[in-house]
């Protein structure tokens, strides 16, 4: 394992402009357009954007954020596997911002198709699309996207690696490349000779990486497997560097205060504060003020007794007005159609339901509040953020401080919690400026909680009208419209000053797009124009259609008198195979037979997303004294599972982050302010609340699906289904703690 | 206003106002980073630190009110030489983001100091005060109730 000290050294070797000084070299040709950011000091080589070699072995450069979802760890793993990397040898790091790790996948989910129903050709499409990305410098962590991005990519970067490995080994050993083999971070010659990898690091320097043909799957040893995490032992010693844990030389701490109305700031006077215990400057951020103290703490203090006049908010004030706004957007035309099969304005034999939902908006909340540290000294910028999206995070905070990208150092650490919130550039452009105007003074800065959940960018808050037909036990129709506020538009408009044109997919995504056979099915989504700031909140729109959709069809199953286990395994079946496979594999786990003692509640639910078709049963109990969830199972389809450990802690994971909005997860604005403040007023799940799980993992999905993400939307479905089935009363409104006696 | 600490072991002199909470002596005076900042209103127990033993909300109390000596996460072990409890949530692979989990493992460990054999009922009591926004409580129940069999059978 290595120690933090090594890691720290490694990450100063790496700079973050392309090649510098001709010490860098041999591209892999799969990124012969984006060049190598890594640049090799004394004793040491890279052989491609990923991989680092020196005498302390080998650092595998895994660029995507960790923010918990066990991304680094499996990443290693795809280069190690092909490399072969002996396990504790390899050190990771996330690599500075660069073009050679851009997002190859983002592009391609805009395409206009059906995700599940993707044939190999419009796979393949999807992919040539994604390439673009690389023309955008696109390199950002989220969309469920990693394993799907890199599973080629890191061990294509592997296998080369190796095999310059054996060509440096060869050179030394005067022999044939060929009669060498690789183990365990070690060339081996056929009279048993061996080289360490970090041996040759100054060999290498005269190689030429080769291509190489990638393993089969049956001799894998570490990819399948579960991989003990490379953040681990980090996170268990309280080691390992979260942004706000970096130690700088007369470093000053920092918070800030920005306007709860989300608008201007009119004028402040710090008289008070400038008197305060330890505060040395109070910063002029333009929308807001930022104390420097000698603690982080009496900044806190001289934050709050700064007196502050803020502009009013853009939008409607309270939580009632913006609500209204949003239901009256569902009488207006559509902004997208992107499901309209068969013709939902035709007459259709059957029984017709209607139904009407409403969900809250949301906050992250994330344990680790919005922080960075940073150092500026005139010419440069340092930095060290907890970032979802490095090479847009850095050229955003080397515009604020009047810098150029490449003045710009960007360390991304360890995220204490991202689920979207970490995608946004405030906290770094704030720790940027903060620093630029204390010149060569490290700043640590970190928001108060309240600070944080007040200045989210929000799930929005999403209405929805229904209308059903079943026939014959049957869907035969379905019309759905969804309205909310676009997280598209509001998110691009910020980051890139533009709206990008065509139909919002996001607005409708586990709405529009659900593998289910219904003859009659439209779907249609109408934005509000709100300005109430909007982020991506983990699974996005699925986690709004994908409540309310899946909602719906319980609904129908119940009036067509069938069993919605079964209901929704007909109309899956004909449409995407994986999806029924979850179904039925969520049925035998739970031992699902449709029927419970009077006490006993359980609800199933559904929903494709990110690739993953994932489905749940959750059981709850009233127990006399509220009502408690007792057991949820989960079945998912990721295509190839690479490392079932993390797949299922992540199913979990997503699921209690689900389950914690659905009972109780409720952002309300009052005067133009979110009324929430801290974790008594916006808890989550807690160790007694929190249910048994069983997670199923399949393999029969033809592509490889994410996992950050898909675990979320069915879990608020299946408990709002379970609850129906325990009381009778649908629920149709989150939170659900507004109509239920949870426990919480 | 100089404090005088003991803190994992070690005496600490500090210059700081008598109403600065521990926790931000610890992170910003002294370096020690491993405890951390979540709500600074004892609502999530990421700033858990043992006071004499005890599990304490490191945000509510007052450098001038620290009462006895005091232990942190590097305190209680290193990578190299990590405690059972830490050991556990290695094996049990709990943490995700990690953040909370500093002062979930300093709570877990006072728990099995009061409790050696604990059952769920005394998992869920002990620990309903320490948030995790990624969800790891069914590992951390697996890694309490594995570190309790170690330690009982002398690990």
């Amino acid at each position: 394992m290595a120690s933090i000290g090594k890691i720290a050294r490694r990450t100063f070797l790496i700079g973050s402009a392309a090649i510098v000084g001709g010490v860098a070299f041999g591209i892999y040709q799969i990124n012969k357009d984006a060049p190598n950011p890594l640049v090799a000091g004394d004793g040491e080589a890279t052989l491609n954007p990923f991989v680092l070699i020196n005498g302390d072995g080998v650092t595998i450069i895994a660029p995507r954020a960790e923010m918990g979802q066990g991304v680094q760890t499996t990443l290693a793993a795809l280069v190690a596997e092909e490399m072969d990397v002996a396990w504790d040898d390899i050190t990771v790091l996330h690599g500075p911002p660069a073009q050679a790790y851009y997002n190859s996948v983002f592009l391609g989910m805009a395409l206009p198709f059906h995700h599940y129903g993707d044939s190999a050709f419009v796979h393949n499409l999807r992919k040539q699309v994604g390439k673009a990305g690389k023309l955008l410098n696109l390199q950002a962590t989220g969309g469920s996207t990693s394993m799907k991005d890199f599973y080629e990519r890191m061990r294509h970067a592997g296998a080369s690696a190796r095999e310059a490995m054996k060509l440096a080994a060869a050179q030394q050993l005067g022999v044939d490349a060929a009669s060498l083999r690789t183990e365990n971070s070690k060339v081996i010659a056929s009279d048993g000779t061996e080289i360490a990898y970090g041996d040759l690091a100054i060999a290498l320097r005269d190689i030429t990486p080769p291509d190489a043909p990638l393993r089969a799957k049956s001799e894998w040893k570490y990819l399948g497997k579960p991989m003990p995490r490379k953040d681990m032992v980090g996170k268990a010693t309280g080691t390992a560097t979260f942004a706000t844990d970096v130690a700088l030389d007369g470093m000053k701490f920092a918070t800030v205060r920005r306007n709860p109305k989300r608008a201007g700031m009119i004028s402040y006077d710090d008289s008070a504060a400038r008197e305060m215990d330890g505060v040395e400057a109070v910063v002029d951020l333009g929308d807001g003020i930022a104390v420097v103290a000698s603690n982080t703490w009496l900044a806190m203090q001289a934050a709050d007794m700064v007196d502050i006049v803020w502009e009013d908010a853009t939008y409607p004030a309270d939580t009632d007005s913006l609500r209204a706004a949003i239901t009256a957007s569902l009488n207006g035309e559509p902004d997208s159609v992107t499901r309209d099969d068969g013709d939902v304005s035709a007459a259709i034999e059957g029984t017709e339901i209607t139904a009407e939902y409403y969900i809250p908006w949301l906050a992250h909340s994330t344990m680790e509040p919005m922080c960075g540290t940073a150092l500026f000294t005139g010419n440069a910028l340092e930095l060290w953020l907890g970032n979802q999206a490095p090479t847009m995070v850095r050229d955003a905070c080397a515009e604020a401080v009047g810098l150029s990208p490449e003045q710009v150092t960007l360390h991304t650490t360890y995220l204490g919690g991202g689920f979207g919130r970490r995608g946004e550039f405030d906290f770094g452009t704030q720790v940027s400026k903060i620093a630029a105007a204390m010149p060569g003074t490290p700043i640590r800065m970190v928001w108060t909680r309240e600070e944080d959940m007040r200045h989210d960018f929000y799930r929005p808050a999403a209405a929805a009208q229904f209308r059903g037909v079943v026939n014959d036990g049957k869907a035969v129709l379905l019309d759905g419209k969804v309205a909310a506020p676009s997280v598209f538009h509001n998110s691009s408009l910020r980051q890139v000053g533009t709206v990008p044109p065509g139909p919002d997919r996001l607005h409708v995504e586990g709405g529009a797009d659900q593998p289910y056979a219904i003859p009659n099915f439209r779907y249609a989504g109408h934005l509000t124009d709100l300005t109430v700031p909007l982020g991506f909140w983990r699974s996005v729109g699925a986690s709004v259609n994908g409540f309310m959709l899946d909602t719906f069809i319980d609904e129908m199953a119940h009036a067509a008198g069938a069993d919605p286990l079964q209901f929704r395994l007909d109309l899956a079946t004909p449409e995407h195979a994986p999806s029924a496979g979850v179904i039925r594999r969520v049925g035998e786990m739970s031992g699902w037979t449709g029927e419970t003692p009077d006490n006993i509640g359980r609800g199933v639910a559904f929903c494709y997303s990110f690739g993953t078709p994932t489905a749940e049963v959750v059981e709850v109990e009233d127990t006399g004294n509220g009502i408690k969830i007792n057991n949820v199972w989960i079945a998912c389809d990721v295509g190839t599972a690479l490392d079932p450990s993390i797949i299922e802690a992540q199913m979990v994971s997503g699921a209690i982050y689900g389950l914690s909005a659905a009972m109780q997860g409720e952002i309300t604005f009052a005067d133009g302010e979110v009324e929430q403040g801290n974790f008594y007023d916006y808890d989550a799940l807690r160790m007694h609340n929190t249910p048994a799980f069983e997670v199923s993992i399949l393999e029969d999905n033809p592509f490889m699906g994410g996992v950050g993400e898909p675990g979320t939307p069915p879990s608020m479905s299946a408990l709002g289904n379970a609850l129906f089935d325990l009381t009778g009363t649908r629920a149709r409104e989150l939170p659900l703690i507004n109509t239920f006696d949870l426990i919480l | 206003m100089a404090t005088t600490l003991t803190i994992n072991g070690k005496q600490q002199a500090v210059s700081l106002p008598d109403d600065v909470p521990l926790l931000w002596v610890l992170r910003d005076e002294l370096g020690l980073t491993g405890t951390k900042f979540g709500c600074g209103v004892a609502a999530c127990g990421a700033c858990t630190v043992h006071i004499d033993g005890e599990a304490v909300r490191s945000c509510q109390v007052a450098l001038a009110d620290v009462w006895g000596d005091v232990t942190t996460i590097e305190g209680l072990g290193t990578p190299d030489n990590m405690a059972v409890i830490q050991q556990a949530w290695v094996d049990h692979q709990v943490a995700q983001c990690g953040y909370c989990q500093s002062g979930q493992i300093m709570n877990a460990a006072a728990l099995l100091q009061a409790v050696p054999n604990p059952a769920d009922q005394d998992i869920d009591d002990a620990m309903q005060g320490n948030l995790c926004r990624c969800g790891t409580y069914p590992r951390i129940r697996a890694a309490i109730k594995d570190a309790a069999q170690r330690i009982s059978e002398g690990a």
